[in-house]
């Protein structure tokens, strides 16, 4: 499309010679590779709360960040100011982290090769706020209507535009206009004086407001949201103790993005510290097991058409029948390991330097039949939907929070049991994987990934997957 | 008057010329710089300023919020007249509204927030006490073979804070911390860990070597963990996953679970919910501290709020709305980023020390599990349910034994304010939430 008739080209007057010249002051100090990250981000969101809408806000955020590599040194900068002096300011200041004679910057720019998965039927810009106000009535109407014992509820719904674009020492121009949307539902349920329980239902991806008129509804969330709490209403304490655990499709592949997807980012196997660190080619998780992260799956919420280094992503094999395959990484790995990119350089904002990231995770389907895996459990637990996970990729060690599961007894679902942590590790959790459903679901799309401070919004996905071993933190003997 | 403090006062003018009936505006500027450092080389250089502003708009009884990166006359502009149509979109709230003119003000002390030292610190000191932090870390001892690095960020911040009702004030802040993460590694068995210190001023930081040592020293006991048999044991929290805990508790005293009924503690006012041992203050007004602000996001003065005194639960945390709503008294603690309605945030939030130092609190315990981190815990605030991964050290007979990994421990909170058996003595303010060592008597493992 070309520079002039882009957002930054149109809007602020950015030209090809004007990167140029940011560039050189970049690696007016030495260094090897430079970029620039302009970003213009602006967001709404709306939100009910004992059915009065309490609040409506938007914002607009705009800046640009300024990155030089030197070896395995990175310099940063940035600026909320577009204007070229303090543009040059932020280059000179990212110069910093190298010393010696300036570095050529290539001339000409390429524009990237990318992705095509987002349309944006209607542009947030477009939409009156009172389309967003009614997307939220509908949810708090619903979630009261689903049950009476339902009696607090609050809905979100959120949505953004990121125009983005990324020019590199090295010749490469991007550009990226990003949407996101997503609504989230809690609802508390009690029993006439009785103890008060909550459920949760959030979804959206890279979509804009009709998603939510035709596709995924208010109501359907607000149902869910109004389900699981009303389900916990006749929890009982989950046991304790090592389990066989039934993960239900979708959400709960969760999993994987905590026990395989973080410790397979370069940055921390170029430093091995990862317990993943040097294993490519060994057996870290059942035959059964093929994790993929995918960032080119249209409309999901870990989609991009390039990623935050103007690098178009890709569909990347973690593990194939259980062997470790390869990392997830971003420029900077990939220039010192020797290897290319794989499209995962993300970054949460023009404030913050890129590193390898997730995209959307998940485990390709296999040939059980879901209800057959169930029966084949005398005794166990069966995971309908999580809350977040954590892990810690240096022992390897990983958890994550059921919000939703069931015993099993004798191949049956009985009672519904109350929230409860698992924990296992990494490169062995996954060894005990030993049926995989032919019902691969992603999520619904609310996923955050935190790493080092940064933010980004991830997918993952799962069919049903038998383990037949891991620990349960529940409270019960 | 501050340029930051003219434009948030001319913004809430402007509103008000505009059709609004209230406005309030926040407007910050913040410095950020990092050094990071690894395997005794630098690795990343980052710094850079940044601006913003917030409005929030009342007409009537509704309310708008718009936030901005633009700080021209022509950005405000945009602001303020997006705030307006977007309440004008909104449903009446009876509760809604600025704080009642009587509860604005400033706490008069010195609070030492700001210190030269911070801004004037060379770059390359900054370099250089990161470096020493990992060196002293990775020459403690052979098994320390690699480290995720060592870093010095630092942080000057300025905020200025106005509303229609003529509260206009402003104060600046400074931090700085070094921290490090050494990994240790012996027998194929892999750990990390970290230590880190912060501070208002640059004298009151710990110094590199301890950094490392500290850092070193947590790392190596980790090495080579068991995975233990599930049962119920005491359980001591050390100081940095006892305010964790803490953290967890907060979002229970929290007005805004509490009006929502979303909170165990929901109508307990004045009840006894802890054992003796408990006492819980939260503090704004204490000197040099990471919690402390002359006013909080609404321009209501800092105090000094008792929660729970000796068991008894005394005050909620509230901001102006939560309080109307429970038709009680703002404590002085909302909190927000730059725009939206106030939420409710901790000042200096912290359980009052006991008598009897950590050592005797595990030499107290027969068999047990000294906690030393948590990942990924999970408090159900409506429920007091409460489970989370954990790794630690294995208490025997009034000893640390040996590190246990790869388990998780859970109960409810409201038992385990009960069984709080006892509290130790060593509080430090590591950030604004803070406790000492805590003894709870018991708590359900699950291991092997």
């Amino acid at each position: 499309m070309g520079l002039s008739p882009s957002f930054f080209g149109a809007k602020f007057g950015i030209t090809e010679r004007d990167l140029e010249s940011y560039l050189s002051e970049a690696l007016s100090a030495g260094g090897e590779y430079a970029d620039l990250y302009f970003e213009y981000l602006s967001t709404s969101s709306i939100g009910i709360d004992e059915g009065i809408v309490k609040s409506a806000s938007e914002s607009v955020t705009l800046g640009v960040g300024v990155r030089v590599i030197a070896g395995e040194r990175t310099g940063y900068a940035y600026s909320d100011d577009l204007s070229p002096e303090k543009i040059r300011k932020a280059a000179r200041v990212a110069a910093l982290i190298a010393r010696g004679p300036a570095s050529v910057v290539k001339t000409g720019f390429t524009e990237a090769r990318k992705h095509n998965l987002y349309s944006m039927v209607i542009s947030p810009h477009d939409v009156s706020l009172a389309e967003r106000v009614d997307l939220v009535k509908r949810a708090d109407a619903a979630a009261r209507a689903y049950d009476n014992r339902v009696f607090q509820v609050i809905a979100n719904y959120a949505d953004s535009v990121r125009e983005v674009l990324v020019a590199s020492s090295d010749g490469r121009l991007s550009f990226d206009r990003q949407p996101m949307a997503r609504m989230g539902v809690a609802a508390l349920a009690r029993e006439t004086d009785g103890v008060p329980q909550q459920g949760y239902s959030g979804g959206g991806g890279r979509v804009t407001l009709d998603f939510f008129l035709n596709e995924k509804t208010p109501e359907h969330f607000a149902k869910e949201a109004a389900r699981q709490a009303i389900v916990q209403l006749s929890a009982v304490d989950a046991p304790a103790g090592e389990s066989v655990v039934v993960l239900g499709p979708g959400w709960p592949g969760i999993l994987l993005h905590e026990a395989v997807g973080h410790g397979l980012e370069a940055d921390f196997n170029r430093k091995g510290v990862s317990a993943f660190s040097g294993r490519i080619g060994q057996q870290v998780a059942s035959p059964l097991c093929t994790v993929i992260d995918d960032g080119t799956i249209g409309s999901r919420r870990g989609s991009l058409n390039v990623d935050d280094e103007g690098v178009p992503t890709q569909k990347n094999v973690l593990i194939e029948n259980g062997i470790l395959r390869g990392y997830l990484q971003d420029t900077l790995s990939a220039r010192l390991l020797k290897s290319t990119s794989t499209g995962s350089g993300r970054r949460e904002s023009y404030q913050h330097i890129p590193m390898p990231r997730m995209t959307n995770t998940y485990m390709l389907a296999g040939q059980s039949d879901p209800e057959e895996i169930i029966r084949s459990v005398p005794k166990g637990i069966y995971c309908a939907t999580f809350g977040g996970g954590q892990v810690d990729i240096t022992s390897g060690n990983f958890v994550f929070q059921a919000t939703e599961s069931y015993l099993i007894e004798n191949g049956k679902l009985t009672r519904p049991v109350k929230g409860a942590t698992l924990i296992g590790n990494g490169p062995e959790a996954l060894k005990y994987v030993s049926m995989v459903g032919h019902d691969l679901q992603l999520d619904e799309g609310i996923g955050v990934c935190g790493k080092e401070g940064q933010s980004v919004p991830v997918g993952v996905g799962i069919p049903t997957v038998k383990i037949d071993k891991m620990t349960v933190g529940g409270t019960a003997a | 008057m501050s340029e930051l403090l003219d434009i948030a006062t001319a913004a809430t003018r402007r509103a008000l010329e505009l059709g609004a009936t209230g406005a309030e505006c926040t407007v910050s500027e913040g410095e950020e710089f990092s050094a990071g450092v690894r395997m005794r080389e630098v690795e990343n250089l980052k710094q850079a300023g940044s601006r913003g502003a917030g409005i929030r708009v009342l007409a009537g009884n509704l309310t708008g919020s718009f936030r901005t990166s633009d700080l021209s006359t022509q950005g405000i502009e945009t602001m303020v007249r997006g705030a307006l149509d977007l309440a004008s979109i909104t449903t009446p709230d009876p509760h809604a509204g600025l704080p009642d003119p009587a509860d604005l003000g400033r706490f008069s002390g010195d609070l030492k927030l700001y210190d030269e030292s911070v801004s004037r610190m060379e770059t390359e000191v900054k370099i250089a006490q990161a470096l020493k932090a990992e060196e002293v870390a990775l020459a403690a001892d052979p098994r320390i073979t690699n480290s995720e690095g060592a870093s010095f960020d630092s942080h000057l911040g300025s905020r200025a804070f106005a509303n229609s009702l003529g509260f206009a004030g402003e104060y600046r802040t400074s931090t700085c911390g070094l921290s490090v993460v050494p990994v240790a590694k012996q027998n194929g068995s892999m750990e990390r860990d970290y230590w880190h210190t912060s501070a208002r001023e640059v004298s009151r930081l710990e110094s590199p070597e301890e950094v490392g040592r500290r850092a070193a020293e947590r790392a190596l006991r980790r090495l080579n963990p068991r995975k233990v048999p599930t049962q119920k044991v005491p359980v001591i929290f050390e100081p940095r996953t006892a305010r964790m805990l803490l953290g967890d508790l907060f979002d229970a005293v929290n007005g805004g679970a509490i009006y929502r009924h979303a909170s165990f503690l929901a109508g307990k006012l004045g009840e006894k919910i802890a054992s003796d041992a408990l006492t819980i203050i939260d503090d704004a007004t204490m000197p040099g501290l990471f919690g402390s602000s002359p006013f909080d996001d609404e321009g209501v003065a800092s105090r000094r709020t008792v929660v729970i005194e000796r068991g008894v639960l005394k005050s909620y945390l509230l901001n102006t709305y939560t309080a109307r709503k429970l038709d009680l008294k703002t404590t002085g603690n909302a909190s927000r980023g730059l725009a939206g309605s106030a939420g409710v945030g901790p000042g200096n939030f912290y359980i009052e020390a006991g008598a009897r130092s950590e050592a005797d609190l595990i030499a107290s315990v027969r068999q047990g599990l000294y906690v030393t981190e948590l990942i990924g815990a999970s408090a159900n605030t409506v429920t007091g349910d409460y489970s989370s991964g954990a790794a630690g050290l294995w208490i025997e007979n009034g000893e640390l034994a040996y590190p246990v990994s790869e388990i998780t421990i859970a109960g409810n909170l409201k038992q385990m304010l009960m069984n709080l058996e006892q509290v130790g003595a060593n509080l430090e303010f590591r950030g604004s939430i803070a406790s000492p060592a805590l003894l709870i008597g018991e708590m359900t493992i699950s291991g092997q």
